[in-house]
Parts: structure tokens; sequence; C-alpha cells
């Protein structure tokens, strides 16, 4: 029989607030543990929330780029349960009355689009993290993420591949990103995802009973994780099995996915509405606010570049993922005139020292305006292609501009023609033998007589006035 | 007259005057709690040195000529408010030894008020009870019969008040925990509109019905108090930004030609024989003033305490979720993993009133039982709602017994917790409503104990029951007793 998956992602994102959602705190990543805490985040006795509006609107911006409508009131709920790195034994979330709901996300698979359902978007606070000593028998809790502020996005199943699961994320991923409201980065921990998955027979409209993947920690971990928890049930329902209901955490050095001890699944949340926080109201005004301050959102960008610049379309994929780098080009491309030059060099060479180098666009030392005044001296033919690529690793090195460079190494090209002329009759007078050997026919030798004048000049002669001064000289009488 | 015996106003004029010295009223009131605390035990954490090194640095900004509006007053507070530095157990053994790093807003403004703490007063375990005996710290009598309880949960600061112990107390409210143990202690106490004074560090119990409030001498303390404590925290999302009026000016004005509604449903079984003759003659007395009393009905008045005892239990299963062993409070020594440490520490830290509502909270909120009990019960609480918005078009405030009995005797009803509940059923539903109510002193039984009349008024009406409680408090013939220490 033929089966198909039916997936379902649940995206937690951490926001970009300074402060966290329900206090004061830093919600900065790395701090010496419990020092970004209060007694609120701490859950001391007594204490209350109060929201952090900048949560609210960076969650409205998250809904109306996922094409989802935004409740005019929604609530704040309590998911009760017990752990250590939860202090107030609660989590504040929300439930039944999320902020937004009912959106879309447009995704592509070689070439053909298809559009990813979105259920709901809710805002909700991160808990801590447990340390655990490897020797002694004790377990640490750090409380600085306590209270961070949260996005959970939870999609239709919509998904039917590990291919498209891994689209869907990478579009959530990069809309998050262009917003600037997450910063993406999955290591941390600021972008997680669990997926839910089942199998059924191909035509089925029913679905059939789903596992719920936990733990990976990369785009490449989802897919593979979904791969083989697909093929794990395929083999369970061939063998006329039944798949149990279960949350497994993807193995990711055995590749595997396994189950989760089964005690820790047996939650029943008791949400109910928190009595500490009023029901949060967005009006008309303050949603349009927002919508207003939204950016243009990478697919937006995507088309006009093709559009505006010219560009392939693979180009204009690879400058518009993250918004930095497309803002990066916008200007090279503008200053430079010459857009699609701009777009080889910084996807070339600039991309590539900045990978070496493990820095992103936007701590890049080569500016904009730098970037552009060299595309702009090869197309006057100051300096060549090949000239260009070691001025900017040396404007890569010291962030000064191509000019101060050219001037200090002595690297412009030399296209003086009395000068170069001279260079070149004395090249020829020296090798009569080649000459002869030229004026025959053989028209290789010219290549020599270029190579002679490049090593006399050390290789700053401009190529093109080479090739015609030896032309014009070597045809002598 | 002894110092101790005096009310805010009358020890302000005599501050005002430089009769007397805040260190001085402050060693009086100490003088006046070694003598019967003894016999009362209001307190639980006694705050001499902090309270007599405030009074010093009080009387030397009074020197400057710095008068603040509760300059020198020496108070008690409930051990529910969190004190900077200072114990703060909610009479539990979870909290026995834990010491905030913050104030609560309301005492904070206290403080800032100028007013001296005396000490934090005993309480029923996380205010979970009305009559101070589920207390980890033991039983407060009550001054006027040491063989009966306070009332509860905030008996120590009734007590403490009624006793002389302080010139005034703060308390919570949260089916009663103020007006009952100030009817059965013959004071005045009032619970005001949910959202007036802010529940910043007030240890929750009941979140969306957890009120502060004051226990005073009489009507006019109770109404300087209210100004202090009211008003907006941007740390409190539930404090509501409605201004503060100057209470203190609703005393003295006229209440003639008001309607007083008096809900029948208050007046039925139950309901003790001295209780209602007290009642009845405060209601004499208020119609010599030229009130109209209007008989009415809140019909849904059966079902406040079957939805109280599900909407507290269910808030409270959460908010006692956080006493846990992990970070503060108490933790049962050696377990074997986390889940014997959360057991064993909860099984040894919390009273048996305790978690009895944790368990039935827990129930209520469960699946499965969520839409039977604590949603139905929300629904019912708009009924009980819309009940006192329909009394309130026709009579500006209500008049009702605060509690069915006089003070009951230690041990009546700690086996029957039933019977424990049915004490605050008159009290209950100004805490579901979110309206404000006041309890003062409206006589005495045969045996001498006292008795308490209770006013309603609609949300940030403070001032009305003010108004018409001076007016009572002025015209009652009955002359003021003490309780015989």
């Amino acid at each position: 029989m033929e089966y198909e998956a039916v997936i379902g992602l649940e995206v937690h994102a951490q926001l970009l607030t300074e402060a966290k959602i329900f206090c004061g705190c830093s919600t900065k990543f790395g701090a010496a543990p419990n020092s970004h805490t209060c007694p609120v985040c701490l859950g001391m006795p007594g204490v209350l929330p109060v929201l952090n509006r900048k949560v609210v609107e960076y969650a409205m911006k998250m809904a109306l780029a996922c094409n989802c409508r935004i409740n005019p009131t929604c609530l704040f709920a309590r998911k009760n349960y017990f752990y250590p790195d939860l202090p107030k034994g609660y989590q504040i979330s929300q439930y039944g009355e999320p902020l937004a709901e009912d959106g879309w996300v447009e995704i592509e698979i070689d070439g053909s689009r298809k559009r990813v359902g979105i259920i709901r978007i809710h805002m909700e606070e991160d808990a801590g993290k447990l340390l655990h000593d490897e020797i002694n028998p004790v377990s640490m809790v750090d409380l600085n993420r306590t209270g961070v502020p949260l996005l959970e996005i939870v999609s239709a199943p919509d998904i039917r591949t590990p291919e498209e699961a891994s689209a869907y994320l990478k579009r959530l991923h990069e809309i998050l990103v262009y917003l600037e409201i997450c910063d993406g980065n999955m290591e941390e921990g600021s972008f997680r995802c669990d997926a839910n998955v089942s199998l059924r027979p191909k035509g089925e409209h029913t679905f059939g009973t789903r596992t719920e993947l936990k733990n990976m920690n990369s785009f490449r971990n989802v897919q593979r994780a979904l791969e083989y928890e697909i093929k794990r049930q395929r083999y369970i329902l061939e063998e006329g099995g039944t798949v149990d209901q279960e949350t497994r955490l993807w193995d990711d050095a055995k590749g595997v996915t396994t189950p989760m001890r089964g005690k820790e699944e047996a939650h029943d949340y008791r949400y109910f509405p928190d009595p500490d926080l009023v029901p949060l109201v967005i009006d008309e005004v303050w949603r349009e606010e927002v919508r207003k301050s939204l950016p243009e959102l990478p697919l937006e960008k995507r088309e006009r570049f093709l559009r505006d610049y010219a560009i392939t379309p693979y180009d204009a994929q690879v400058l518009t993922q993250a918004k930095a780098l497309a803002d990066y080009f916008e200007e090279v491309a503008k200053l430079s005139g010459r857009p699609k030059q701009a777009a080889n060099w910084i996807m070339g060479d600039l991309l590539g020292l900045l990978k070496e180098d493990k820095r992103d666009i936007k701590s890049c030392p080569v500016c904009p305006a730098a970037l552009a005044e060299m595309i702009q001296l090869i197309e006057v033919g100051t300096i060549s292609g090949k000239m260009a690529k070691e001025i900017l690793a040396a404007m890569y090195e010291t962030g000064e501009m191509p000019r101060t460079i050219i001037e200090k190494k002595g690297l412009s090209q030399i296209t003086d023609e009395e000068y170069l002329r001279q260079v070149v009759a004395e090249v020829v007078s020296f090798h009569p033998r080649e000459r002869e050997q030229y004026l025959s026919g053989k028209e290789k030798v010219f290549g020599f007589f270029v190579g002679q004048v490049m090593k006399k000049t050390e290789g700053k002669a401009n190529p093109r006035l080479v090739g015609e001064l030896l032309k014009e000289i070597l045809s002598q009488k | 007259m002894n110092l101790y015996s005096l009310t805010i106003h009358e020890l302000k004029a005599k501050i005002a005057a430089g009769d007397v010295t805040a260190k001085r009223i402050v060693e009086e009131f100490y003088r006046r709690i070694e003598e019967v605390e003894g016999k009362v035990h209001a307190f639980i954490t006694l705050m001499k040195e902090e309270a007599l090194s405030q009074a010093e640095k009080i009387d030397g900004e009074i020197k400057q000529g710095k008068l603040k509006e509760l300059s020198g007053i020496p108070l008690a507070l409930k051990d529910i408010l969190c004190t900077r530095g200072v114990k703060t157990t909610c009479g539990s053994k979870m909290l026995a030894d834990f010491v905030p790093p913050y104030d609560a807003t309301v005492v904070e403004k206290l403080r800032e008020a100028g007013a001296v703490f005396l000490g934090k007063t005993n309480m029923d375990e996380f205010a979970m009870g009305s009559s101070n005996e589920t207390s980890y710290f033991g039983i407060t009598k009550n001054p006027w019969d040491l063989s009966r309880t306070p009332g509860g949960s905030s008996g120590g600061s009734a007590a403490a008040v009624a006793a002389d112990e302080c010139a005034a107390a703060l308390g919570s409210d949260t089916g009663g925990s103020i007006r009952q143990p100030a009817a059965l202690c013959g004071v005045v106490g009032m619970k005001p509109t949910y959202g007036r004074v802010s529940r910043y560090g007030l240890v929750a119990f009941a979140s969306s019905l957890d009120q502060v409030g004051p226990f005073t001498k009489d009507v006019e303390d109770c109404a300087l108090l209210l100004e202090v404590i009211s008003g907006y925290d941007p740390k409190e999302s539930t404090s509501v930004p409605v201004p503060v009026p100057r209470y203190r000016e609703f005393l003295g004005r006229d209440i003639a030609g008001w309607q007083v509604g008096v809900p029948k449903e208050y007046f039925g079984a139950g309901l003790d024989k001295d209780v209602e003759e007290a009642i009845q003659r405060a209601m004499v007395t208020l119609e010599g003033l030229g009130v109209k009393l209007v008989p009415l009905s809140l019909p849904h008045t059966e079902y406040c305490i079957a939805v109280y005892y599900i909407i507290a239990p269910a808030e409270a299963s959460s908010n006692l979720a956080r006493y846990d062993g992990v970070k503060y409070g108490f933790r049962a020594g050696e377990s074997r993993d986390l889940l014997q440490m959360y057991k064993r520490t909860r099984s040894a830290g919390f009273g048996a009133e305790v978690k009895r509502r944790i368990m039935l909270g827990t129930y209520v909120l469960s699946a499965g039982y969520y839409d039977a009990y604590y949603k139905k019960a929300s629904q019912v609480r708009m009924l009980i709602k819309r009940d006192f918005d329909a009394a309130f078009e026709k009579c500006p405030v209500l008049l009702t017994p605060t509690s069915p009995t006089p003070a009951f005797k230690i041990g009546e009803k700690t086996d029957d917790p039933l019977k424990m509940y049915l004490s605050d059923i008159f009290t209950i539903s100004a805490n579901l409503a979110g309206i404000p109510g006041i309890s003062i002193p409206c006589g005495y039984t045969k045996e001498g104990l006292p008795v308490g009349l209770q006013f309603l008024a609609p949300p940030f009406e403070e001032g009305r029951l003010l108004q018409i409680a001076y007016a009572y408090e002025k015209a009652s013939p009955i002359p003021k007793r003490r309780p015989k220490l």
C-alpha cells in the first residue's frame, strides 16, 4: 500500500525584546546563572506579572506576516505542572483565546508553491534551565531564561514530506529574522521545533495515530528525524501493527527516534485563565500601527529584486535569505550601478570570506560603499578582476577603501600608453626569434609576449592595452 | 486614658501637638503587648528593634517639621504581607523562615506615610480558615473571651486591634477574612473593591478574590488608612486606575433619604438570635437617621459558598504550586529523587486545611471536570454579580449581618470543615462580585460578645460605606465596651 505522511509542526521562537515578558529583567543569553532574575521571575510569594507590551507588538508582527487574524481580545492562561526549572509551578501561556489564529505561509519545493496553514500563534514565557552535575547527584537551577518571551507557532497538518517540513521551518525562520524579532539561533535554542507525524493510506482522509518528535535542533535534524519516523511507522503499518501515540526523542548520534519515558507524558496541565492578568485588548489602531511598521518580507523582496535588478532567481534567493544581506546587496547595487556584478562579488568572494571568518554580514568589515567603489574601479579599468580579488581580501582585513589599498600596495593598473609602449618595444626587441615565429603564423607566441610584459610590469599592466600595443609593435617593420 | 487605647486620629492629634513622641507611643504599645500578648497571641513576629529605630527616625523628621499622614502611628501587618528583611510566614511551616527581599506595595505606602510596624500578625495558614486555628504558629484567642476564636483568617490583626496591641492593622479578605474577624472582635474592618488596593506582595491565596484592607478602632481611622493604601499600582495588572477620593470627606455627610437594601437571603435559618436582634436594633437606629430600609432579594445567594469553594481552591491549587522545596521555604530532608522531594516537602510543609483545598482545586481544574466545576462556577459567579448590579440600581448600599454567629469556641468547628465554611456565608458574595464591604460593631450578644453589621456598595463606592458606617457609629445608642484582659 502507498502511504502518505501527515505532518504538523510546533515552533517555539524566542523574542528579542530587551526585557522579559512579565518583569523588567534582561533577556540576554549567556550571563552568570541567576544573575538576570528578580522576585517576579523567581516566582517568590506575592509577586505579580505585568505584561511587556513590546512582546505583544513583536508577536503581532509575526501574526500579521503569517496572514493570521489577530483576536481583538485574548487571554493568558496558566499551564500547571511541577518542574524545578518552573519556579511558579505553572507557565503563563495562552490557551483558549490565543493572540492570533488562521494564517498561512507559502513554501516552494522544486519550483512549485504550496500554502501551509497556521492554526494559531500565541505568547508564553520560557522556563529556566537545569544543569546536572556529572559527578555528584545534584542538579543546579539557572532561572535566567525564566520569563524570556516565546512565540508558539502551530502549523496545520498540511505538511506531507520532510522536505516540505524543512521548507516551512526555513520560511518561518526567515520571516522571524527579517522582522528582527528573533535571532533564529537554533543551537542556543532561540528557534525550536517539535513535530507531529502520522501516516495514512494515500487518498484516505482520516488521520492515523501520530507520534510527537522532540529534540531536533537543526533544520537537517528535523528532516532526518521525520524521514526516520515515517520509515519506522510505515514498517509497523506494513507489518500489520499499530503505531503508539507517544512522544519520541530524536537521537542525533544514532539517527533514530526513541520513546520518551512514559510517565513524563501523562500530564494534565489544568489550564485556566490567569487571574493575575487582565484580558489583552488589541484594537484596530494598535493592529494597524503594527501592520504599517512591517518591513518588506523575503518573498516580496525576492520578487522585487528579480524585477528591479535583473539578477537570476538563484541570486535573488540567496541574497534575500537574510534582511541584512539583502540590504547590503541593495546598497552596493545602487552605489555601483552594477547589480549583477554586485551580486557576483557578494555571493562569491565576500560570503566566502565571511564564512571562513565565521562572521555575519552585519559585522562585515567591508562596507557597501567600499565594495561599490571596487566594482567601479574594475569597470573603468583601474584594476583587473584578478587584482580585485587580492584587493578585496585586503579590504576585508583592514576595512580600508579600495583606493587606499591600491595606493599603498601600488596595485593600480598601468594604463600609461607611452610607458607601456616602451616596455612592449623593449620586450619585442629582446626576443627576435619569437617575433619571427609570431610573424610566421605561430599565434601562440603572442601569449609569451604578454607574459613577458606582465613580468616586467609586475602584473600591473592593463591587459587590453598590452594586447593592442603588442599587436601593433610586433607587426611593425 | 492609655495611649494604646487611642485611635489613629487621636494619636495624630497628640503627635501634631507635640504632646507625645513616636518613640514614646511605640514603647507604650510594646508595654501593652507584653501585658496581653501571652493571653491573646495575636502576633507571629514582633519587630521591636526595627520599630523603635523607625520611631526615632520619625521623631527626627517631626522635629524638622516633616509631619506625614501616619507619622509615628504603630500598626500591625497580617503575616501574609511581604516585608523586606522581615519574616513573612503566611501562617505556614512552608514559609516559617522565609524573608522576602521586597515590600508589598501597601507596606511601602504605609512606610512612606510614616507608619511604624510593630509586628506581623497570626493568621490561618495561607489565609485558609475562619478561626485562626489552621495557623502553624498556634491559635490566636478572642480578646473578648479567651476560650473563643477571633475569627479568620486575619484573626491576629483583628485581635491585635481589639486588644489595643496596635493602633490599627492590615489584613486580607478573600471570602470574609477581614470582615468576619472584625465582627467577631468588635472592630471596624473593610474589604475594598477588587482592584482598589494593590495585591503586589500579598501572598496569593485566590488571586481573583484577594484584597487588602484595614482593621481600625473606628470608621474615621478606616477612611484614613484606606486613603493611604489605595491606588493604581503599575506592578499589579488588576489594580484599577480610578482616582482615590479623600475618603474622610465622606464622614459626617447626611444619609437621610438613603434607600438601604436589606437582602432577605441574609436573614434566614442559621442566623444567631442575638446577632439578628443586634442587627434589627441597628436598622432602627438607621431609620432614625432618615434611612429607608428596602427589603430585596439576591436570588443567587444560595450558590455563593459552592461557587467560592470551587474558584478559591482552584486558584489556590495553582498559586501554592510554587512551594515545592526547590527555591526557598521549607524542604523535607534527604529524598531519593525529585518526585519524592516534592511529595515529602508538600506533605510536611502544608497543614490539613491547605492540603484539602489544594486537592479540591486540583480536582475541579482537571481534564474532564473543568467544565462541570470551574467553568460553571465562573458562570454562576457572573449571575451573583448581576444580582448585586440589580440591587444597586435601587439602593446605594445594602445592609446585612457580617457573620451568622458571634465568636465561636476554639475547637467548635475544626472537625467539620463545612460548618466552618458557613461562617463566611454573608461575606463571600462581596469577594465573588468584587464589591467593597465594611463590618462595624453594632452591639453585643447576651454573653457580651460583639456583633458586626455589614454594609455593601457598588465597585469603588467605598465612600458610601464610610459615610453610612460613620453616621451609624455616631448615632448608635449602645455604649462602647472594651474587652477585659
